[in-house]
C-alpha cells in the first residue's frame, strides 16, 4: 500500500453505480405522486386543464389550500376541511392515548402479575388483531346505539379504542416479556404496588415500544374510512370522509388543485408522525428481536 | 424463640411438591446458607420468606411475628437479587433511595441515608450514575446498598455473586462476610456453590429435592454429613465414597478395602464404633475426605488411628499447593491430598496414610450415615 486510500477496482465502482442509480429510479417512482400533488395543488384549474400534470406552475398560487382549508362544499356545507380536521385531531388523540396505556397495562398484567388462562386471555385479544373490519360493524352500531354514543366523536373513539387493544396488547405484551421480572420483585419487596411498579419501573423502560404503538395506532386511527363513515353523523365526520366528500360532490366543476390541497392535509399528520418519531420505529420493533 | 422460624413448610405447584416439610431457625444475627444443586428449591424457599411465592402449608415467623399473609413489602426484609435487579430508568442514588421514598421517608433523610450506605460500601462517586454504566462488581455493591438502606430485620440475597468473575467473587465473599460481622445483620443467603457456603454461613442447610438434607454448622455438615448427598455435594474435591465389608478380627472391627493389585487392604475401625461392629459380614459406604488420606510425612500426628495402605498411583495432580494422587481403591477413582513436596511418582507403588478418625460410613441402601 503505497497511497492513504487504496483506489477501488473498477468492477466495484460500477456496481455501486448501478445500485445507486437504480435506488435513485425507486425514490423517483415513489416520490412522483407526492410531487404531482404538490405541484397541481399549487397552479389555477384552467392551468391543469391544459393536461400537462408533471409541469411546474407558470403562477404558483395558495387559493386551492386556502379553498380547501375552510370554504370547499363537503357535502351541503361550505365549511372546507377545517372543521373535520378537528374532528380527526378530537378523534385520534384520546384513542391513540388510551388505547396505547390500556395496551401497556395489559402486556404488564399478561407477562407480570400471570395467572390461570392468562395465555387464553391473550390468545382470544391476538384474534382481535385479525378479525376484518367488516365483520364488527352491525354489533359494533348496535352497542353503540344502545350507549348512547352513535353518531359522536366519543363514539368513534371507543370503537378504535376496542379494535385497537389487540395491537396495542400484542406489543407491548412481548416488550415486557423480556423485561427481566426481577425488577418487578424487586420493586416489590421496595415496598411499590402494581401501579406504582407500572408507572415508576415499567413505564420508564418503555419509550421504544410506546413510539412502535403511538405510530402504528396514529395511522391506522387516522386514516380509517369505514368506521369514520359507518359511525359518524355529519358534525363528527373524520377528515378522511369529508376528504371523500369534498372529492365525489357531484355539484358544480371538478376543482383537482383544491382536492390534491384537501388530500395532501389529510395525510400531513401521519407524515409529521412519521419524520417525528420514525427513527424509533425501527429501532423499537428491533428491540425485542436481539435480546432476551 | 429464633429470630426466623420456618416451620413445617411446603409449596406445591399444582401437584408438583418443591418444598416439603421444611424446617428451619435462625438467631439474631445468624447468617444462614442454603445450598443445594440446580432445582432442589432453595431459591423457592427464599422468595416464600421474600413473600414473593406463597406459601401452601406451615408457618413463616420473624421476630415473633407470623408473616405468612404479609406482602414483601411489610416483612421488613431485604432482598438482593442474582441479576442485581437495579432500575435501568434512575441513578444509583435513585436506585438506593427508593423504597425509603415508597414507604414515605422524607426527602433530607433519604439522601443522608444513601450518603452512609454509599459511604460504607464505597460507592460516593457513583451515585449520579446509571446502572448501565457501572460493572458488575459495582452494580452488585449497588444492590447491596438497596438492601442496607433500609435497615431491615432480614436480609435475603439469592445468589448475589454468580454474575462476578472468578476473582470478584472471592473478594465480594469476603465483603458481605465483613459486611456481617460489622452490621450484625441476619441474613438468609441462597448459593449453589458450596465453599461460598462453607465460608459465609453460621449455619447451613443442604437441600435437595425440595427437602432439608441436613441442617447445622458448617463444621457439622461437613465432617459429620447426615448421609451420602451432603457427603458428596460438599467440599470440593468430593468425599471418596466406597463400598467396603465390615468385617471381625483378632477382637477388632475393621473395613475391607479393594484394591485393584493383591489383597484387601483391612482398616481398622475404633472399637468404640459399636454400630459398625453389628454390621459385620455386611457391605458399607466408607466416606473419607482427601485429606484425611495423605502421604505419611503429612498424617495428623494428632490422629488416634492412621492406617496405612499401599497401592498403585494412577494419576499426580500438583496444585501447587497441594497434590492430588488418584488411585483405584475399592473399585473407584480414590483421591488423596498429599503434601506438595511428597514423593510420589505416577503408576508407581505409594503408601497411603487414611486417618480413620475422620472416617464416616453410611448405609448402602437409606444413605445414611450409620457411624
Amino acid at each position: 500500500m503505497t497511497g492513504a486510500a487504496a483506489p477501488a477496482p473498477a468492477s466495484t465502482v460500477l456496481v455501486r453505480a448501478a445500485i445507486y442509480t437504480l435506488l435513485l429510479i425507486f425514490a423517483v417512482y415513489y416520490l412522483l405522486p407526492l410531487f404531482v400533488m404538490v405541484v397541481n395543488s399549487l397552479k389555477e384549474l384552467n392551468e391543469i386543464r391544459q393536461g400537462n400534470m408533471l409541469a411546474l406552475p407558470q403562477q404558483v398560487t395558495i387559493e386551492p389550500w386556502k379553498s380547501a382549508w375552510s370554504t370547499a362544499q363537503i357535502g351541503v356545507q361550505p365549511t372546507g376541511l377545517r372543521p373535520y380536521f378537528l374532528n380527526s385531531i378530537m378523534m385520534v388523540v384520546p384513542a391513540v392515548a388510551i388505547s396505547t396505556l390500556l395496551g401497556a397495562l395489559n402486556g404488564y398484567v399478561l407477562t407480570k402479575w400471570r395467572f390461570r388462562g392468562d395465555t387464553v386471555i391473550f390468545g382470544l385479544m391476538l384474534f382481535a388483531c385479525f378479525i376484518p373490519f367488516q365483520i364488527v360493524l352491525i354489533p359494533m352500531a348496535r352497542i353503540l346505539g344502545m350507549i348512547g354514543l352513535a353518531g359522536t366523536t366519543p363514539g368513534l373513539v371507543l370503537v378504535h379504542i376496542v379494535y385497537g387493544l389487540g395491537f396495542t396488547t400484542l406489543f407491548f405484551r412481548n416488550y415486557y416479556a423480556a423485561f427481566p421480572t426481577e425488577l418487578v420483585k424487586a420493586a416489590q419487596v421496595d415496598g411499590a404496588g402494581f401501579f406504582r411498579i407500572f408507572g415508576r419501573i415499567l413505564l420508564p423502560s418503555s419509550g421504544p415500544i410506546i413510539v412502535v404503538t403511538v405510530i402504528w395506532q396514529f395511522t391506522n386511527i387516522w386514516n380509517d374510512f369505514l368506521f369514520g363513515a359507518s359511525f359518524a353523523d355529519f358534525d363528527s365526520l373524520p377528515m378522511t370522509v369529508a376528504l371523500n366528500n369534498l372529492v365525489s360532490s357531484s355539484t358544480g366543476v371538478k376543482e383537482y388543485n383544491v382536492h390534491f390541497a384537501g388530500a395532501i392535509m389529510a395525510a400531513l399528520p401521519t407524515l409529521l408522525v412519521y419524520i417525528v418519531a420514525g427513527r424509533y420505529f425501527v429501532r423499537g420493533l428491533m428491540a425485542g428481536a436481539v435480546k432476551g | 424463640m429464633a429470630f426466623l422460624e420456618i416451620r413445617n413448610l411446603c409449596k406445591r405447584f399444582g401437584a408438583a411438591e418443591v418444598l416439603k416439610r421444611i424446617d428451619l431457625s435462625l438467631e439474631r444475627g445468624g447468617f444462614l446458607v442454603l445450598v443445594g444443586p440446580s432445582g432442589c428449591g432453595k431459591s423457592t424457599l427464599l422468595n416464600t420468606i421474600a413473600g414473593l411465592e406463597t406459601v401452601s402449608e406451615g408457618e413463616i415467623r420473624i421476630n415473633g411475628r407470623r408473616v405468612n399473609e404479609l406482602r414483601p413489602s411489610d416483612r421488613d426484609i431485604a432482598m438482593v437479587f442474582q441479576s442485581y435487579a437495579l432500575y435501568p430508568n434512575m441513578t444509583v442514588a435513585q436506585n438506593i433511595a427508593f423504597g425509603l421514598e415508597m414507604r414515605g421517608v422524607p426527602k433530607a433523610e433519604r439522601e443522608r441515608a444513601v450518603r452512609e450506605v454509599a459511604e460504607t460500601l464505597q460507592i460516593s462517586r457513583l451515585l449520579a450514575r446509571r446502572p448501565s454504566q457501572l460493572s458488575g462488581g459495582q452494580r452488585q455493591r449497588v444492590a447491596m446498598g438497596r438492601a442496607l438502606v433500609r435497615k431491615p430485620q432480614v436480609f435475603l440475597f439469592d445468589e448475589p455473586l454468580s454474575n462476578l468473575d472468578a476473582k470478584l467473587r472471592v473478594d465480594m465473599r469476603t465483603e458481605i462476610k465483613q459486611l456481617h460481622l460489622n452490621l450484625g445483620t441476619t441474613i438468609v443467603y441462597v448459593t449453589h456453590d458450596q465453599v461460598e457456603a462453607m465460608t459465609l454461613a453460621s449455619v447451613i442447610a443442604v437441600l435437595k429435592d425440595g427437602e432439608v438434607q441436613q441442617f447445622g454448622t458448617p463444621e457439622k455438615i461437613y465432617n459429620e454429613p447426615a448421609n451420602i448427598f451432603v457427603a458428596d455435594f460438599m467440599g470440593s474435591p468430593s468425599m471418596n465414597l466406597v463400598s467396603v465389608d465390615v468385617v471381625r478380627a483378632n477382637g477388632a472391627t475393621a473395613v475391607a478395602l479393594a484394591r485393584a493389585d493383591g489383597e484387601p487392604a483391612l482398616l481398622q475401625v475404633a472399637d468404640s464404633n459399636g454400630a459398625l461392629r453389628e454390621r459385620a459380614g455386611q457391605s458399607v459406604i466408607l466416606g473419607i475426605r482427601p485429606e484425611a488420606v495423605t502421604d505419611i510425612d503429612g498424617a495428623d500426628r494428632h490422629a488416634r488411628n492412621v492406617v496405612r495402605v499401599a497401592c498403585i498411583a494412577e494419576v499426580v495432580e500438583p496444585t501447587g499447593s497441594d497434590t492430588y494422587v488418584v488411585a483405584k481403591l475399592g473399585g473407584r477413582d480414590f483421591v488423596a491430598r498429599m503434601r506438595a513436596d511428597a514423593d510420589v511418582a505416577p503408576k508407581s507403588q505409594t503408601v497411603f496414610a487414611f486417618n480413620m478418625d475422620r472416617a464416616a460410613f453410611f448405609d448402602p441402601k437409606t444413605e445414611l450415615r450409620i457411624a
